[in-house]
């Protein structure tokens, strides 16, 4: 099994005729996922990789069975996307675009929640069921199956732990990208909830960094959880009050420390590696293998 | 984008907040005209990016015209938290009664805005007790109703049957306005002061969203980077100053702070945090990597794992710089993810060997600086 999305998925990409719409579209087709429609206003009925670009979301959905899509439009346009998808009733929404407002978010994931749709993003790398679906950016062939659920905030550091799992022989169920944003649609407990109903996860990553207060969030409810848990936060070496990047990883006010997020976890009975490489003997280790 | 404390006020002002009347002068013999303008005592505020400023000194009183001149000058020859005061900020001097706080700004975790109110306000701000904060969380399909302000006015402790528990409810309503239509990520009033029956906003911080910048064009524009943070920005990276040794350039936040805990992990120290982001192509690569030159260091590491970043972009931009300015120092690069392949080969064609592992060649890195 997997979360969020299988291999029954049928995708929709947003933006589809873009530079990277139309470069992410094949790497996800490669991947094995059922791209069945693109959208990209004013280019309806042209051809990408064999798959139809419509005006909208709607003509789309008309002409198909539509269950997730992936957003790949520019910022500016980011919110009028993602309403689009999630006033068409579509269930899963992963919105890879960076530099959305945060007003825009905030507008965003409102409208979603009320209407019951998933967001994940903005500003995630989106996410993987391995072996069955991929929708957004990351490399495909880390991304294997095996018995590991994995959610984080950052992009390029899951791939850094994925590829580390998998060069251990430690597959992955689902790798689920939450956005590094400050507003994004999904939390840390909403996916470790799924995982914990996953019969086919039996060992959760947590990929977090210094800032904000998510990962002590998600510490109370691990505590509650029957799968091992494995965390893993960058920034132990950030200078504090230097803003590192988009991540919204600020120290403010001794809150989001480094220090604070490792406790939390370890009080909850997860296992947090010092370093990425770490996290494969942990997982075995937790997991008696 | 912080905003100076006198375009806050100056935005306040457009939406009709009441603030103290004053002006922004760029040299001491201004603050003359302004306070005579005033015709009553004055306060002399330097305009620094920076709170604290109080403390520092950075805050003068003058009964005349004269004496405004003379505390100008004194601030005006200051720094302020490593920031030069070329700005300050000439304006009445209120009678206070009594010092509030209000703000509204973005709550992560909840997902929407929240007004966080006190009838604690003044310095210290962070100091005043749990129980004296008023957090209101904003429905931002409610929008900001006058119940809600009423609300809050009540749990201040202030009547709203008199002056000042009206005006509150018209304060807040006004900041939640140019909270939405200016993009802000914190509009902050601190202190909010009763003087006699008027409620005026004594100071202002504004952030504005820099995501946002594109359709706030009629705000004025404020530069808070250093030269290369600059340099960085225009690029598209993400750059930040740091105190070692290490130039380091990774593609993603997060693996750019890994880089950074692996390198400290290893007896090393970064020289920079350098993200040069998603889908960063060939010439904002190299121009990246000119960057890192520019910082002198004893070793470089580049640590790419390519989802939309292309290995081959990344490659390519590292051999159009060793062969035209050259590399100061030993260089290693970690480089797998999207087209490995294509980039390894590109590498290979200048003689250069990639680590497959990041703490390998973190390692290497720190091992390299340290020979040199």
């Amino acid at each position: 099994m997997a979360i969020i999305i299988d291999e029954n998925t049928n995708v929709l990409v947003m933006g589809m005729t873009g530079r990277q719409g139309t470069f992410h579209t094949k790497q996800m087709l490669d991947y094995g996922t059922k791209i069945v429609a693109g959208t990209s206003p004013g280019k309806g009925g042209a051809i990408v990789e064999g798959i139809p670009a419509y005006n909208s979301v709607r003509e789309a959905c008309a002409n198909h069975k539509i269950d997730a899509s992936v957003i790949f439009v520019p910022a500016a346009g980011t919110k009028d996307a993602a309403l689009e998808s999630i006033e068409a009733g579509i269930g899963v929404v992963v919105v890879v675009t960076e530099g959305v407002p945060v007003h825009d978010e905030i507008e965003m994931v409102a409208y979603a929640k009320r209407r019951g749709t998933i967001v994940l993003g903005p500003n995630t790398f989106g996410i993987v069921s391995s072996g069955k679906c991929k929708m957004g950016i990351p490399p495909n062939k880390y991304f294997v199956e095996g018995p590991v659920g994995v959610v984080a905030r950052s992009g390029t550091l899951t791939y850094e732990i994925v590829g580390n799992l998998t060069a251990n022989g430690l597959g992955q169920t689902t790798v689920v990208g939450m956005g590094g944003d400050r507003v994004v649609g999904t939390t840390f407990i909403d996916v470790l909830q799924m995982f914990e109903k996953d019969p086919l996860t039996k060992a959760v990553v947590l990929i977090g960094e210094i800032g904000g207060n998510a990962e002590e969030t998600a510490s109370e409810y691990i505590k509650t959880m029957s799968k091992p848990v494995v965390g893993y936060i960058a920034g132990k070496s950030a200078p504090p009050g230097k803003r590192m990047g988009h991540a919204g990883a600020i120290i403010e006010r001794g809150k989001g420390t480094f220090q604070g997020k490792v406790e939390a976890l370890t009080a909850a009975g997860a296992k947090v590696a010092t370093l990425p490489f770490e996290v494969p003997g942990l997982i075995k280790e937790m997991l008696g293998m | 984008m912080k905003m100076f404390e006198y375009m806050g006020k100056e935005l306040f002002a457009k939406f009709g907040l009441p603030v103290p009347s004053g002006r922004m002068i760029t040299n001491p013999e201004e603050a003359a005209a302004v306070a005579a303008e005033i015709g009553k005592p004055v306060v002399i505020k330097s305009q620094v990016l920076s709170g604290k400023r109080g403390k520092a000194g950075g805050i003068k009183f003058a009964d005349t015209p004269e004496q405004a001149v003379a505390a100008a000058k004194e601030i005006f020859g200051m720094t302020i938290q490593g920031l030069p005061v070329e700005r300050l900020l000439v304006e009445e001097k209120l009678k206070i009664d009594k010092e509030l706080y209000m703000s509204i700004t973005v709550d992560g975790a909840a997902k929407m805005p929240v007004l966080i109110a006190s009838a604690h306000g003044g310095m210290d701000i962070e100091e005043v007790d749990e129980e004296f904060i008023i957090k209101q969380h904003i429905d931002p399909e409610l929008g900001m109703h006058p119940f809600i302000a009423r609300d809050v006015v009540r749990r201040m402790g202030i009547p709203l049957s008199g002056p000042h528990g009206k005006e509150i409810v018209k304060i807040i309503q006004t900041l939640y306005r140019i909270f939405k239509q200016k993009d802000a990520e914190l509009v902050e009033i601190n202190p909010l002061v009763f003087s006699d029956d008027k409620v005026i906003a004594a100071d202002s911080k504004v952030t504005i969203d820099d995501d946002a910048l594109f359709r706030q064009k009629d705000l004025p524009y404020v530069e808070e980077r250093s030269a290369t943070e600059k340099a960085a920005k225009d690029l598209g990276l993400s750059f930040v100053d740091l105190d070692g040794n290490i130039a380091v350039m990774a593609n993603g936040a997060g693996i750019t702070m890994g880089t950074l805990d692996t390198l400290q992990y290893y007896g090393g120290a970064a020289a920079n945090f350098l993200d040069c982001g998603g889908g960063t192509g060939r010439e904002a690569t190299a121009e990246a990597l000119k960057l890192l030159i520019a910082k002198n260091p004893k070793s470089m590491i580049i640590n790419i794992f390519g989802g939309i970043t292309r290995c081959d972009q990344v490659a390519l931009a590292f051999k159009d710089i060793k062969e035209s300015v050259g590399f100061p120092c030993p260089v290693v690069i970690r480089l797998v993810g999207t087209n490995q392949d294509l980039g390894r080969e590109i590498l290979a064609e200048v003689g250069v060997e990639a680590f497959d592992f990041m703490q390998d060649a973190a390692k290497k890195a720190v091992e390299l600086a340290a020979q040199g």
